[in-house]
C-alpha cells in the first residue's frame, strides 16, 4: 500500500504543521509517501469565478501527473487540504459526466504535452487511515491513549460534500470513530459540517466572524476542550480569529483547534515537535484532562 | 466590508412625522426584464437543471450564510429564472456565498447549486457588475494572476496584493497576525512555483498567443 501525496499551496505556508503531521504519522505506519512530481495549484474557489474550464484544466494537470505516475507504480492520489480534494473530485466528476468539459480539457492537456484517461482516485487522509489502514491497526499502534480530551470532530465543508462517498455529507463519523479508538471522548455536536466560511476572513470578515463564533461556541457549550480538523483553512480561520470574536462579540472563547493528525501523531508517540504542536496558538489540554492557562495569540 | 444594517426601528421618543412617502413603482415590468437570463446561466451550470427548481426553500434553510445575504438562495433562483438580471448581479448573496455545497447535497431536484452561484460570479466579473473595490472579485483576479505565474499560489502574497487594492489600511490591522504567524513558521514570503509553467500556460491559454505576448 502505497500513495501520491498531492500537498496543495496550503500546506505549504499556513497549514505547514498539518504537513508535518501527515508526514510523520505516515512514517509511523510505515506507508510510503510520493510527492506528486511538480504539482501545480488545484484552482480552489477562487479560480472557478473567473473562468470554469480553465479551472478544470488546472486541476486535470494534477490528475494526469498522478495517472502517469500511477503507471509506475504510485498509488491513488491523496489531497489532504479539503478544497483540493474537493476540486479534483469535481473536475474528475465533470470529466466523466460533462462531454463538453471532457472535450476541452483534453485538448487543453494535450497542448502541454498531457494526457488524461480518468483512472486517478482522489482520497482524503482521513478516509484513508480509516478504511484503508483501518481503525484496529491504528489502535493497536497506541502507546499514549488520550484520556481527558473531550474532542469536537470538526470536517468542515469540502471534505465532506458532494462526489466524496467515504462518509455522510451533513453528519459524517468517520474521525469521531478514529478520535474514540485513539483513547479520546467524542463530543456529539450538529456543527461538524458547518461551514467556517472559508476566505470570508479575508474578504467579507464580518459575515467569516459570526460563523467562527458559532462554531466555537457551540463546541464549548457541548463541552469540548478541544476542536480537531481536516482542513488548513479551517484551522487557520478557528484558531487565528479567537481574540477578534472575543473583542467583536464580547465573548470568552479559548479553544485549541488541532489537526486530527497531530493529535493521531501525539497517541502514537510520536515527539511533539515532529507534529508542529509548537506552532499551534492555543495550547493543548494536557491528557489529563486540566488546561494550561497560557494567553492566546491573535 | 459591511453587512447591510437591519431597518431601523422608530421608538416612541422619536416625535417627529414619519416623511411623506412618495409614489413609485415597486415591481417591474416584463418588458425590462432580461427573459433569456435563466436559460443562459442554466446552460453555464450543467444542464437544465435549475430550471425545475420547485422553490422549496431547502436550499435557504441549509446555508449557512443566508441570514446574512439580501436575497436568499431560494429567491436568487427565481429571480434568476425570472430574467432580474440587475438585481441577481449586484446582490451580495452571490459574494456571499463561500461554496460549501450545503445546499448543492440537499436540493431535492439536484441542482447544483453552488456552480449556479459560480456561473452568477463569472457573470458578475465579467460584466463588471460589482462595486469598485469588492474584495471577493478582486481575490479571484489576483489568485488567477498568481497561478497564471507560478503555477502555485503564495497565501502570503496573494493577501498582500488583496489588502493593497482593495484597503491598505486593513493590512495594519492584520499584520499583527502576519507577525504571529511568521513567528510560528506558518506565513513565507518565498515564491512557491512549478517548473512545468510554459506547459502549464499553454494548456490555459489556448493556442493562440497570449495580449501581453504580443511585440507592441
Amino acid at each position: 500500500m502505497s500513495y501520491l501525496y498531492f500537498p496543495g499551496c496550503s500546506l505549504r505556508s499556513t497549514g505547514r504543521a498539518y504537513e508535518e503531521s501527515i508526514l510523520a504519522v505516515f512514517r509511523k505506519l510505515q506507508i510510503p509517501l510520493t510527492e506528486l512530481e511538480d504539482w501545480n495549484c488545484c484552482g480552489a474557489t477562487a479560480y472557478v469565478s473567473i473562468d470554469e474550464n480553465r479551472a478544470f484544466t488546472l486541476a486535470a494537470r494534477n490528475l494526469a501527473i498522478a495517472e502517469r505516475m500511477q503507471g509506475n507504480g504510485g498509488g491513488d492520489l491523496m489531497a489532504p487540504c479539503s478544497a483540493c480534494y474537493l476540486v479534483l473530485e469535481k473536475t474528475q466528476h465533470y470529466m466523466e459526466t460533462d462531454e463538453g468539459v471532457k472535450r476541452e480539457v483534453t485538448t487543453a492537456l494535450h497542448r502541454g504535452g498531457l494526457d488524461y484517461r480518468g483512472t486517478t482516485k482522489v482520497r482524503h487522509p482521513l478516509d484513508i487511515l480509516v478504511n484503508d489502514i483501518g481503525i484496529e491497526k491504528i489502535a493497536r499502534a497506541v502507546v499514549h491513549p488520550m484520556k481527558g480530551m473531550n474532542v469536537a470532530c470538526y470536517y468542515g465543508c469540502q471534505v465532506v460534500r458532494p462526489f466524496q462517498t467515504f462518509d455522510h455529507a451533513a453528519y459524517p463519523t468517520t474521525m469521531d470513530r478514529l478520535v474514540t479508538a485513539l483513547g479520546g471522548r467524542s463530543v456529539d455536536w450538529p456543527m461538524k459540517a458547518r461551514c467556517c466560511g472559508g476566505s470570508l476572513t479575508g474578504t467579507i470578515q464580518e459575515a467569516g466572524l459570526r460563523l467562527n463564533r458559532a462554531l466555537l461556541k457551540e463546541a464549548t457549550a457541548r463541552g469540548a476542550n478541544i476542536i480537531l480538523t481536516c482542513c488548513p483553512l479551517c484551522q487557520h480561520n478557528l484558531e487565528c480569529y479567537q481574540k477578534r470574536i472575543n473583542r467583536r462579540f464580547g465573548e470568552s472563547l479559548h479553544m485549541p483547534i488541532a489537526y486530527f493528525t497531530q493529535f493521531l501523531g501525539l497517541a502514537l508517540g510520536i515527539p511533539p515537535r515532529e507534529l508542529g504542536i509548537q506552532r499551534l496558538f492555543v495550547p493543548l489540554p494536557e491528557t489529563d484532562g486540566k488546561r494550561k492557562e497560557v494567553p492566546a495569540h491573535a | 466590508m459591511k453587512l447591510p444594517a437591519p431597518p431601523a426601528v422608530r421608538t416612541e421618543t422619536t416625535n417627529s412625522p414619519p416623511p411623506m412617502k412618495t409614489v413609485t413603482r415597486r415591481i417591474k415590468f416584463e418588458s425590462e426584464l432580461d427573459l433569456s437570463f435563466g436559460e443562459h446561466v442554466a446552460e453555464r451550470a450543467y444542464g437544465q437543471k435549475l430550471l425545475s427548481c420547485i422553490q422549496c426553500g431547502t436550499c435557504s434553510a441549509t446555508c449557512p450564510l443566508s441570514h446574512y445575504m439580501d436575497y436568499t438562495p431560494r429567491k436568487i433562483i427565481a429571480m434568476t429564472r425570472e430574467g432580474f438580471k440587475e438585481e441577481v448581479l449586484n446582490s451580495l448573496t452571490i459574494w456571499l456565498c463561500a461554496s460549501c455545497y450545503s445546499c448543492t447535497v440537499q436540493c431535492p431536484r439536484q441542482i447544483h447549486i453552488t456552480d449556479v452561484m459560480y456561473a452568477l460570479k463569472r457573470e458578475a466579473i465579467a460584466r463588471g457588475f460589482y462595486p469598485a473595490k469588492h474584495p471577493i472579485p478582486v481575490l479571484a483576479r489576483a489568485f488567477f494572476n498568481r497561478v497564471m505565474h507560478d503555477g502555485r499560489n503564495t497565501e502570503s502574497r496573494l493577501l498582500i496584493t488583496l489588502y493593497l487594492r482593495t484597503n491598505p489600511f486593513k493590512m495594519l490591522k492584520e499584520a499583527f497576525l502576519g507577525f504571529h504567524l511568521f513567528r510560528s513558521g506558518r506565513l513565507s514570503l518565498g515564491r512557491e512555483h512549478i517548473k512545468g509553467i510554459k506547459e502549464l500556460r499553454a494548456m490555459i491559454n489556448g493556442p493562440e498567443p497570449r495580449k501581453e505576448a504580443v511585440p507592441l
